[in-house]
């Protein structure tokens, strides 16, 4: 298959190891990862905090760089850009866009796939020869499990990695209070929703604390590393690129 | 000869500065002072992860469950769709059975509307039934003002009036207390009540009871809320928990019953669905102890003076919203407001409106608008939440919440001028749409390594991101973006090697069968 790669713009620049692994980890399954150079930001943040005009180039561009029937299916190891990519583009096209955008985006949509999704629905693999001997914690994102609805998928792709020492998160559908902006405009109701998130996830004594959402383990770890709570955060992409061949060590600093 | 009759105008809004729609303070100032309230705190948290669970259980036994919600959802939006209509038959059939119906542009009509009536019956009391309209409008403030005293029957509103203080729950509207504050407000505020009283619940009822049997014998005239009223019939219904209701529906000569206009239904019929959806979503009961049904004036029982106020007070405005009215079909369950993690740490006061938690986040700038005046307080209520979604999956009448959220930041965005915010979000678009400039700017991100420290940590940032590094480190951006990455020789070799590597067999028999 032909997977087209969207890294987004904060894995891209931000958390490029995740996106390294999804890379990875799909030619490691024997499929063609393609990186269309021209990608950027998929407007999440615009539409999220109220700003529809700003980002239709950003929504265009998307469905140009992915729409090419070349491309079989598209995949992103974000929960909310995929979110983004399969609800809101359909919104700004219909206010601000012509019918090509329309059409555009519907094309591009109809193929887009969180990780966890591509995986299981469409490849139909839950083992994907994954090895992490160590103990964690899923946290499932808001807009993987409400929006998207992956439901267990990525549990059920955990549970096939070999060695791994998978414990359940107490509380685990509750938002980890990062809502984008709302972390910084609303920083006060933000940081007790993380509190309480690090409170469980503290109880399951994991060393790793893993979600399909680099931005909601930007703000997970970010609070972990300040409380130097000794779990750190990893994307679910790492654990399942992991293997017995090239595995991850949990060296780097706890963030 | 054409007649040009104009474009009809934009339908009113809640009058600025009348009610109880908008505080006096935008939400993340009123939030940082509650999140501070530890007995807040903890209270919140024990009662909403108790309706919750309660919630879960009642809803999960009903095999329908989804198809109820899809049918309450078809109901209302029917409504919706025809609401004039059905106005007009409601106000037919109340009128034919013997009821006076009154219509009221906004809540200072109503509450004229309401006083004009009590005054009618010679009487400077009334009795309440525990109601959002009421509330909304701020009926008791202007009656006080008239020299009408009205006495709230409901006991945690009972507590809320005494106190001088505003509910902070749709349904629970004394969530905020305990029971030691009780016990002292009942002392301090309830003529001739026992010096003795301890704070055994029991105890705090059975003196609130004896309070108010004496006004339930004694008053005239009683004004309620409606959760429901039956076009088909002109039939109106109240739900409740405690029968203080049933008694102010039954006992006075007058009754003065005040509704927004979208709580009417097609049909009697309807009340099969929403009676279901109603108690489970809201106390997590199969179903409440008292359904108060009635249609007009029945001669020689109950109330033989029946007025029905029909209260608009925005609710057109949000009716000529596409996208927006959806939130005219809540039925004030507070389901939302038990899920929201927002709410949960909040309480309802930081919204500073009748209506809090994520319902009221939508619905009250729509009523009162959100861009009324410079820095309006309502325009900080879409922005109260993470977008989790939690309320969605809650709403027994499927409100997708979230995407009004989403749609209210919009008109917000657009209603407002120029701001930092909306600079920086243009600017950040005008780079993410060109990919040179794009790759660029990711180059100066890397950059940013030097402020972080020798672990590649930021533990400070500068004012609007002082809120986050104050209980959060940011890691710093790593030298390599990913497609420089995926551009070098290192990237091209790994991704090759994997590829011949492939998918290599699990060792143990840990692998999920397929």
């Amino acid at each position: 298959m032909r997977i087209g790669l969207f890294a987004t713009c904060l894995g891209d620049t931000l958390f490029p190891e995740a996106v390294k692994s999804t890379a990875v980890l799909l030619a490691r399954l024997g499929h063609d990862v393609v990186f269309p150079p021209g990608q950027t930001c998929c407007g999440q943040m615009h539409v999220n905090t109220g700003y529809q005009r700003e980002p239709v180039p950003l929504v265009r561009n998307f469905a140009e760089q992915f729409g090419d029937s070349s491309i079989d299916a598209v995949v992103m190891p974000s929960g909310s850009c995929a979110g983004s990519v399969r609800h809101q583009h359909e919104i700004v096209a219909e206010r601000y866009g012509d019918a090509s955008l329309r059409a555009g985006v519907a094309t591009v949509k109809a193929k887009t796939y969180e990780l966890s999704e591509l995986l299981v629905d469409v490849l139909g693999v839950t083992g994907v020869g994954a090895y992490f001997p160590h103990r964690v914690t899923y946290h499932p994102t808001c807009h993987s499990l409400r929006m998207l609805r992956v439901g267990d998928k990525p549990l059920r792709l955990l549970r096939a990695v070999e060695a791994i020492d998978l414990v359940e998160l107490p509380q685990a559908d509750a938002c980890c209070g990062f809502g984008g902006t709302f972390a910084v405009k609303n920083a006060g109701t933000s940081t007790a929703m993380l509190q309480d998130k690090m409170r469980n996830i503290g109880t399951t004594r994991a060393a790793v604390c893993t979600a399909g959402d680099s931005s909601c383990l930007m703000h997970i770890g970010g609070g972990l590393s300040r409380i130097r709570s000794g779990t750190r955060t990893l994307h679910l992409a790492q654990i399942l690129g992991s293997t017995r061949t090239t595995p991850h060590a949990l060296t780097e600093a706890v963030r | 000869m054409n007649t040009f009759l104009g474009m009809p105008a934009t339908p009113p809004r809640s009058p600025y500065g009348t009610g109880n729609l908008r505080g006096d303070r935008k939400f993340p100032k009123a939030a940082h002072d509650e999140l501070a309230n530890g007995q807040l705190r903890r209270n919140l948290g024990r009662a909403t992860s108790t309706i919750r669970t309660k919630r879960l259980v009642v809803t999960g036994e009903l095999p329908d469950w989804e198809q109820l919600r899809d049918a309450g959802s078809a109901v209302k939006t029917d409504t919706m769709n025809r609401l004039p209509e059905l106005l007009e038959q409601l106000e037919q059939k109340v009128t034919e059975r013997g009821g006076t119906v009154h219509w009221a542009r906004d809540g200072v009509e109503a509450n004229e509307i309401v006083a004009r009536l009590i005054r009618a019956t010679g009487s400077s009391d009334v009795i309440k039934v525990k109601s959002m309209a009421t509330q909304e409008i701020g009926l008791n403030e202007h009656l006080e003002s008239l020299g009408i005293t009205p006495y709230e029957t409901d006991l945690a509103e009972l507590i809320v009036q005494l106190a001088d203080d505003k509910p902070s729950h749709i349904l629970v509207p004394a969530i905020h207390r305990n029971r030691d504050e009780i016990r002292q407000i009942f002392l301090d505020e309830i003529p001739g009540v026992d010096p003795d009283l301890d704070n055994v619940p029991a105890h705090l009822a059975a003196a609130a009871r004896a309070y108010l049997r004496e006004k339930f014998m004694t008053t005239r005239v009683a004004v309620s809320g409606a959760n429901f009223g039956i076009a088909e019939t002109g039939t109106l219904s109240v739900v409740e928990s405690e029968g203080n209701g049933r008694m102010c529906l039954t006992l006075p000569d007058t009754l003065i019953t005040v509704m927004g206009i979208e709580k009417v239904l097609p049909r009697y019929q309807d009340l099969e669905v929403f009676l279901q959806l109603l108690p489970r979503s809201s106390t997590g009961e199969r179903m409440n102890p008292y359904t108060s049904l009635w249609t007009g004036v029945t001669p020689g029982d109950g109330p033989q003076d029946f007025h029905l106020v029909l209260l608009d007070n925005g609710r057109t405005a949000a009716l000529a919203d596409p996208i927006g009215r959806e939130a005219l079909n809540c039925i004030r369950c507070s389901a939302c407001l038990n899920v929201c993690p927002v709410y949960e740490r909040t309480g309802g006061h930081a919204y500073g409106s009748t209506y809090p938690g994520p319902i009221g986040a939508v619905l009250t700038p729509q009523l009162a608008g959100m861009d009324a005046a410079k820095d309006d307080p309502n325009s900080s209520l879409p922005y109260a939440s993470s977008l989790c979604g939690a309320c969605f999956d809650a709403c027994p009448v499927k409100i997708d919440i979230p995407s009004m959220l989403v749609e209210l930041r919009h008109q917000h965005t657009e209603q407002s001028g120029a701001s930092a915010e909306k600079l920086a979000m243009k600017a950040a678009a005008a780079v993410m749409k060109r990919p040179k400039l794009y790759t660029a700017a990711q180059k100066a991100a890397a950059l940013g390594r030097v402020v972080g420290g020798r672990d590649g940590t930021i533990t400070h940032l500068p004012a609007p991101f002082d809120g986050w590094s104050d209980s959060r480190d940011t890691a710093a951006p790593p030298k390599q973006s990913f497609r420089s990455w995926l551009a070098s020789a290192e990237g091209a070799a790994t991704l090759r090697a994997a590829a011949e590597e492939g998918v290599l067999p699990a060792t143990d028999a840990h692998t999920e069968d397929q």
